[in-house]
């Protein structure tokens, strides 16, 4: 009985410091994302390059594709459009860009530059598309199924390690 | 003192130039502002975390407030305008976390810690009630108060 007076508050020191040790390993920033196996919105939009082609989402029915959130004047775009590039160069995945509040002779003068690893890009110049794919830090990019599901979010640039451990063998499964 | 001047008008202007930048299109409906304004600031702003939606001017903010107010002109309840942030960003928007399975710890913690904090309180003291008096204490007592009471 005595020593229960000891064991109590140690183990409960021992949970709190539990709790705070794994709070402490999260980033905050990364938000659990609500589209995680659902189906990836519809919309309908004007493409980049030629604004008298729509693109939609039902359009890559059948195919698992990336959706790539990018634009001009987004800094951290450029850190991961090299990673983007080597992607579509190997033909691992179609990625389709969805060109974020830009202005569109800017969005096509920055892929001349940079290069261009999208099949095509959208072009959402107020950004209600990005509203309804909850997006909020550009970049941001969706993994999406045959059936139109999303199955993974990147919130800011790929890193090589997300590619390397999540992203790759993700889309090896969902294509197999 | 008329570069001074200018400098002030300059720095004056571009004020007010930033403000209205800011505010984005106000609904000339004041009801519709206000419903606005009581909504927004519910509502977290991702890009700034700490920031409700009505006080960030992060640019997404600023959309998510127009989207609210076109919303309320299509004539959507302040429910249906939470569930459509909700559906978009996750639980995460909302100042107020909902009750359900995840967040019951969150809601009933603070209740149980009390309720947990007030019957130790009531043991302990009962337990020193029923304390008999310390052994010892009666004779040395006696001889205490002959001495405070003085010759």
């Amino acid at each position: 009985m005595r020593s229960l007076k000891f064991i109590v508050p140690f183990v409960l020191f021992l949970v709190l410091a539990a709790f705070f040790a794994v709070g402490l390993q999260r980033d905050p920033r990364e938000i659990p994302s609500p589209f995680i196996d659902k189906p990836a919105p519809p919309f309908k939009l004007q493409q980049l390059h030629d604004a008298a082609k729509p693109f939609a989402p039902e359009d890559m029915k059948g195919r698992v594709w990336m959706l790539n959130v990018w634009a001009s004047w987004c800094v951290s775009c450029r850190v991961e459009h090299p990673l983007l590039v080597e992607m579509s160069k190997r033909n691992i995945v179609p990625i389709v860009g969805l060109n974020y509040k830009d202005q569109r002779e800017a969005g096509v003068q920055w892929l001349t530059r940079f290069g261009n690893p999208y099949v095509l890009s959208a072009y959402d110049l107020d950004g209600r598309v990005g509203i309804d794919y909850g997006v909020y830090g550009v970049p941001e990019t969706f993994v999406i199924d045959k059936q139109g599901v999303v199955r993974y979010k990147q919130i800011g640039p790929i890193t090589p390690e997300a590619l390397e451990k999540k992203i790759l063998p993700l889309l090896k499964k969902l294509q197999a | 003192m008329r570069t001074l001047l200018a400098i002030l008008a300059l720095a004056f202007a571009s004020a007010a130039f930033a403000q209205s930048g800011a505010a984005g299109p106000a609904n000339p409906d004041p009801m519709v502002e206000q419903r606005m304004k009581v909504l927004a600031e519910e509502l977290r702003c991702l890009v700034c975390q700490n920031q409700t939606i009505a006080d960030s001017n992060a640019s997404l903010a600023i959309d998510l407030r127009n989207q609210i107010r076109g919303q309320i002109t299509a004539g959507r309840s302040d429910g249906e305008i939470r569930d459509y942030m909700v559906q978009r960003y996750g639980d995460f928007v909302l100042y107020k976390p909902p009750f359900q399975v995840n967040t019951i710890a969150l809601w009933v913690a603070p209740l149980a810690l009390l309720v947990t904090g007030v019957i130790v309180f009531l043991i302990v003291v009962r337990r020193r009630r029923a304390q008999p008096p310390l052994p010892g204490a009666s004779p040395r007592r006696a001889e205490i108060e002959k001495l405070l009471d003085g010759p």
